[in-house]
């Protein structure tokens, strides 16, 4: 490593224990910033030599490199971004602190994926899925996928492992050389009706999607759930025990298996990582409080309130509802998602858009109670589960009101 | 279809449908369900041929491409003109507000409107983000609008049409008036689901539909509180 990238490292860890110390979060963002101040290439140079898989889309990339990086510490140590720091700062930040480690998984933001190509020179890139996220601020969907198109169009070695079930991320990796398809089912469509190559509908049955006016079509998986396992390249069906809950993190752990098996672990070695796997950044996190037990999923936009209220159980539901700058400030995507599926529990709401919610949930025929506060919520409900179901804000604040407790 | 269903088009959610605006059209179908009014609920397609015999038509937001698209198909299948012609209520918004006019902008170039609103839009010199509240033209008899705003464009009326409202908050059409009325004909920059919002504006669309000079009322508890935070928020 040249002599300045060695001083930015050094000064980049020096300001994240800074920032930890004075207690501003873990300082991943901060550390990697003060680095990339010093040494524009230094993310390139904290890369060179490790084997890097970056793993991006809307949603579940921070599970999805949990899992690809507990899977990849079959073969030795890796570098992860584990704290959902997804931009530039925060991978020179992670890279900095593990020091010099073999591997690394690095979970991108789906914006910033084009310049850490570049910088990090990947052996993998894993590409989940794209839909509507924080609208009155991303770029649309179409536009991303034809980014990612490109980024990947400069990089022909890269090895690409995507999700044949989004017809965007098809379009987006159909350019490249070497790409493994994976099938983890696909929930939400609504930002998938129109064909990115041509603009004719996109026809579906089944599982199956092809759009009705050009060649683009779903490809032929290798990897595939089925059941509560996934089917391997080789057709070897695997068990998959996690402890995260619901299809969605199935998904996710086949994904995982895909990236770690371009890196020669063979699922049979990863399948045990896995299954360590209890919490990712608080989410899924289960705390018992007065006899209720607590579990947190975070829904960031439609496609994840969707998948969310799958891998809730049928328990009591707290769904909480903010609209702050992270939150995005517009709450009109409530009437993108269908909240019928809680028409069978009891639901509980809060948080700062609680209005907003009250008159959404009137109009979906799903009964509610509007309570006050977490606590006010707790004790509205019987002994047992208590899910809770929040967007970016409102999960933190419910996690900070938890971490007082505890 | 029987002539006591009411029926309600939304039209083309493949290419203007980006801000929740289904809302809208299940805002309405619940509100008349409320009423004991029997409701069928269309989505007409971009490639499928728009009806002319519904009663109620939905048009929202979006992109630049899609709207540009919208216009042309709209113009060439002729079934919204028709049923406008023959007395339907429409609630446009948005992008779909903008298209109701002679003309709009979209990706830089000026493009035909439908023409059934007497008026034009082209760009601001900047984006309105933001709370928007306004006060409804009296004849309507309507209590304060209050939505969301998000557009780059600004609306200028013509002699033809009536504000929708005189802006308290944000930008709406040009800081001073908001949407457009005429007819049986609503436009509006507040984005999305609008009528989650303004129920008020929902039952006055069921009045024109049916011939109605008024409807039971029914309970807008939440939607009130959600209007009296909302409205507040806007003066701040
Ligand atoms: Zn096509």
């Amino acid at each position: 490593m040249p002599l300045r990238a060695k001083v930015a490292t050094s000064v980049s860890k020096t300001a994240a224990a800074l920032s930890r110390a004075a207690g501003r979060g873990d300082g991943s963002v901060i550390g990697g910033w003060i680095g990339l101040k010093i040494d524009p290439d230094l993310l390139a140079h904290l890369a060179n030599g490790r084997a890097v898989a970056l793993v991006s889309g809307t949603n579940g990339k921070t599970t999805t490199t949990r899992l690809a990086a507990a899977a990849l510490e079959v073969m030795g140590q890796v570098a992860t971004n584990s704290f959902g720091a997804n931009m530039p700062t925060g991978h020179t930040s992670a890279l900095a602190r593990a020091g010099s480690t073999p591997f690394a998984v690095l979970e991108v933001d789906e914006h910033y994926l084009a310049r850490v190509i570049d910088a990090t020179n990947p052996r993998v890139v894993a590409l989940l899925n794209l839909s509507r996220d924080q609208l009155d601020r991303a770029k649309e969907v179409a536009m991303m996928a034809q980014l990612w198109r490109d980024a990947l169009a400069g990089h022909p070695d890269v090895r690409v492992v995507a999700n044949a079930d989004d017809p965007m991320v098809v379009w987006a990796a159909q350019g490249t050389t070497h790409v493994t398809w994976f099938s983890a089912g696909q929930r939400w469509h609504d930002d998938s009706f129109v064909c990115p190559q041509s603009g004719h509908p996109i026809e579906r049955a089944g599982g199956d999607w092809w759009c009705a006016g050009c060649p683009l079509r779903r490809p032929a998986p290798q990897w595939r759930v089925e059941d509560e396992g996934v089917l391997d390249p080789r057709g070897d069906w695997h068990l998959v025990k996690l402890q995260l809950p619901g299809q969605v993190n199935l998904g996710n752990a086949a994904t995982a298996l895909a990236v770690a098996a371009e890196f020669g672990v063979r699922p049979i070695e990863a399948l045990p990582r896995l299954a360590t796997v209890a919490s990712v950044a608080g989410r899924y996190a289960q705390v018992d409080r007065d006899g209720r037990n607590v579990r947190l999923l975070l829904a960031k936009n439609p496609a994840s309130w969707l998948e969310a209220f799958d891998m809730a159980e049928q328990a009591p539901t707290l769904l909480s509802v903010n609209a702050r700058d992270p939150d995005g400030l517009d709450t009109s995507w409530l009437y993108d998602v269908d909240f019928a599926p809680l028409r069978d529990r009891p639901v509980l709401i809060t948080g700062d858009r609680a209005y907003d919610l009250a008159v959404r949930l009137e109009v979906n025929a799903v009964p509610f109670r509007h309570v006050m506060s977490f606590d006010e919520a707790i004790q509205a409900v019987p002994a047992g589960r208590l899910e809770v179901i929040a967007n970016y804000t409102a999960f933190q604040d419910i996690r900070a009101e938890l971490d007082r407790v505890l | 279809m029987s002539e006591s269903t009411l029926r309600i088009v939304w039209i083309y959610p493949d290419l203007l449908s980006t801000y929740g605006d289904r809302g809208n059209m299940l805002i309405l179908a619940r509100r008349a369900a409320m009423r004991g009014i029997p409701v069928e609920a269309y989505e007409i397609r971009s490639d499928q041929p728009m009806p002319s015999s519904a009663d109620i038509y939905l048009i929202g937001g979006g992109e630049d491409g899609p709207q540009a698209l919208a216009a042309q198909r709209l113009i060439t299948d002729g079934g919204l003109h028709r049923a406008v012609n023959q007395g339907a209520a429409v609630l446009a918004i948005c992008a779909g507000y903008q298209l109701f006019g002679h003309s709009f902008f979209a990706k830089g170039a000026k493009c035909s409107g439908l023409g059934l609103l007497d008026l034009h839009s082209d760009r601001g010199e900047t984006r309105a983000v933001g709370e928007l509240r306004g006060d409804i033209d009296p004849r309507l008899g309507l209590p304060p609008l209050t939505g969301f705003e998000n557009h780059g464009g600004r609306t200028h009326l013509g002699p033809g049409v009536s504000a929708l409202a005189r802006v308290t908050a944000g930008i709406g059409n040009d800081n001073q008036t908001e949407g457009a009325w005429h007819g049986k004909i609503l436009g509006t920059y507040s984005h999305g689901p609008a009528l989650a919002r303004n129920p008020a504006i929902a039952d006055l669309l069921l009045r024109w539909a049916i011939g109605a000079d008024s409807l039971s009322p029914v309970d807008d508890t939440w939607a009130d509180r959600l209007r009296g935070e909302r409205l507040a928020a806007a003066s701040t």
